[in-house]
């Protein structure tokens, strides 16, 4: 009940006079995009690029509902009800599978890289941020390997846990970890000297401080670095997906390259940019819903 | 009497920033508080009255000299000693109820138990009917008599305030002036109170310690009883306009100007 208080629509705050860009931006934002997509749809449509360069959004839309079985799966729910007697339409997919396959074993092993580092970044952080030793520690591993490139480490992981799926979701999981375990360190410094010294004056422990105080105050920060995480998963899947891999959008984006199959490479950067794009949008709503004060006090 | 809580020559250094060198923030400061006193703190910005305050509440370890709360050492901060502190100390994604009852929540009291307390504290600093709104949305001088509130709700038996009252308008001061006098009498604590208002500390003392800066030292003490007279007559405009009161004032005002002029030196060598 009180749980769910937490979750209604935020009321409209008035924002301070001066305060850094005000004002809504969904608009504009809808506008942008759709400028993008008429010029896209423009330039091909006056055949300015040759399709193999650009394909024009009418091909991609058509390899969509190709690659996703889309007519298969239509007559197979058709026939359910018994409205039609057979399925006409194959399934035929890329690369054996349809797109809906792709996008779950992706969305599998970004998804289980990401709640990994999660469990295991989050307390890493906040006992790096609250113990010298655990700095002392943990400091020196994660920023030697967190400026190197993925595709860098890519194969020593193949050579350690070999090609089956659980090294594609180690080195994603490499690339989640790092900034999760950045930021829930530093913020453990959010809250203030004055909110621990009053704590401590009401009798608490040091493990209440920790619970109750601290990491109250690196939640925004926590949720921030779960954001920054998760981009950094989906950079990294197609490098994961690179070697030995049935399915997944990585696969059928580097397959669709090798075979020059722009609109398929097209429409797997779509789909990976709008899953991360929805799932960002859900973490920035958990954001507002669970922390309602960040950046107020 | 016998001194419940007792500093004995207390000296606090910090290395200074900038040039090198050290800032005595606090010199060999000896102050003693008896049962039920009421000490104020004056003096100009900078003269180490938070200084103090914080080695009271063991926040900071004096760089020499003792402190003792029932003549046991204070090796760090304790429930015995509530603080108010002078901002950014309340818990954001608490609301104002919940902010009030932490001092209980902390100790494992049961939430009807800590919120009836809470709410019966919030009504003594005016807020009752601010009990759900989030901290965040109270102006600065809410937000003090929620810390204020919140450090009666955990009841401790030293209260320690550094300017408590410095964001509230003259009517809510002087009404919460007369609040905390009020507690404090009728809860007997001792407390240990800054300010910046010669008025105030006046009206509020049994003891009134005056500070000069750096070093940090206690210039002058008065034994004052127009607290204890408000307690009687319950008259505090009276009292404030009494001949009295404006003859210490002038001589408290013209101490703290003539400090003022006089200490110049920064830091120690
Ligand atoms: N953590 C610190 N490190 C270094 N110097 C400090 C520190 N805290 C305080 N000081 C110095 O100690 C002196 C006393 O500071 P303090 O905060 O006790 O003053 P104050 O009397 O409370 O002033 P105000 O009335 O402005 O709050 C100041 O000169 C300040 O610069
Ligand atoms: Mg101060």
């Amino acid at each position: 009940m009180n749980l769910l208080a937490r979750f209604r629509k935020r009321e409209e705050a008035v924002d301070p006079y001066g305060t850094p860009g005000t004002g809504r931006s969904t608009l504009i934002s809808v506008t942008t995009i759709a400028a993008i997509l008429a010029a896209w749809w423009l330039v091909t449509q006056l055949e300015l690029i040759r399709p193999l360069f650009l394909p024009s959004p009418e091909l991609v839309i058509a390899k969509f509902l190709k690659i996703s079985c889309f007519d298969h799966y239509w007559q197979s729910g058709a026939a359910a009800l018994g409205l039609v007697d057979e399925v006409v339409a194959e399934c035929e997919g890329f690369s054996e599978n349809a797109l809906h396959q792709h996008v779950l074993w992706s969305l599998y092993r970004v998804f289980s890289a990401f709640l990994l580092a999660v469990v295991t970044a989050v307390p890493i952080g906040i006992t790096m941020g609250m113990n010298r030793y655990a700095r002392g520690v943990f400091d020196p591993p994660i920023e030697f390997y967190r400026p190197i490139p993925p595709l860098a480490y890519l194969p020593l992981t193949i050579i350690w846990f070999g090609i089956g799926d659980f090294g594609k979701i180690f080195l994603i999981y490499l690339a989640c970890f790092a900034p999760l375990a950045i930021s829930a360190r530093s913020g453990v410094r959010s809250c203030s000297i004055e909110q621990i010294h009053a704590a401590y004056s009401m009798g608490a422990t040091q493990g209440q401080i920790v619970r109750q105080v601290v990491m109250k105050a690196a939640l925004p920060e926590i949720l921030t670095g779960m954001r920054i995480s998760i981009a950094f998963g989906w950079t990294t899947l197609v490098a994961a997906e690179m070697v030995a891999a049935k399915a997944g959008i990585g696969v059928m984006v580097l397959n669709a390259a090798r075979f020059l199959a722009t609109d398929i490479v097209f429409l797997g950067i779509v789909v990976i940019g709008l899953i991360a794009f929805f799932f960002d949008s859900l973490m920035r709503w958990v954001e507002r819903s669970l922390v309602p004060w960040k950046g107020k006090m | 009497m016998t001194a419940v809580l007792r500093l004995n020559e207390i000296s606090v250094v910090f290395p200074s920033l900038v040039g090198g060198g050290n800032l005595t923030a606090l010199d060999r400061v000896s102050l003693d508080f008896g049962p039920e006193e009421f000490v104020v703190a004056l003096g100009a910005s900078g003269c180490g009255k938070s200084t103090l305050l914080n080695v009271m509440a063991g926040f900071i370890k004096p760089t020499s000299g003792d402190i003792t709360l029932h003549d046991e050492p204070v090796t760090g901060p304790g429930k015995d000693r509530g603080v108010v502190f002078q901002r950014h100390a309340l818990l954001p994604w608490l609301n104002v109820i919940d902010n009030v009852a932490f001092g209980l929540k902390l100790q494992g009291v049961g939430e009807s138990e800590r919120r009836a307390v809470a709410q019966e504290n919030l009504e003594l600093v005016g807020l009752s009917e601010f009990h759900a709104h989030p901290v965040y949305q109270l102006s600065g001088g809410m937000q003090q008599r929620v810390g204020l509130a919140r450090a009666l709700t955990s009841n401790p038996e030293i209260l320690l305030m550094d300017e408590p009252l410095g964001a509230l308008d003259a009517f809510t001061r002087e009404n919460m002036q007369e609040l905390i006098l009020d507690v404090w009498r009728r809860t007997r604590k001792i407390v240990f109170f800054i300010t910046h208002s010669v008025e105030e500390a006046l009206f509020m003392a049994t003891k009134l310690i005056v500070m000069s800066p750096r070093p940090g030292r206690i210039a002058r003490e008065y034994d004052l009883e127009f607290s204890a007279r408000y307690s009687e007559l319950g008259n505090a405009r009276a009292i404030k306009s009494d001949h009295e009161f404006i003859a210490v004032r002038e001589e408290v005002l013209s101490l703290i100007h003539g400090e003022q002029a006089g200490g110049t030196e920064a830091t120690d060598p």
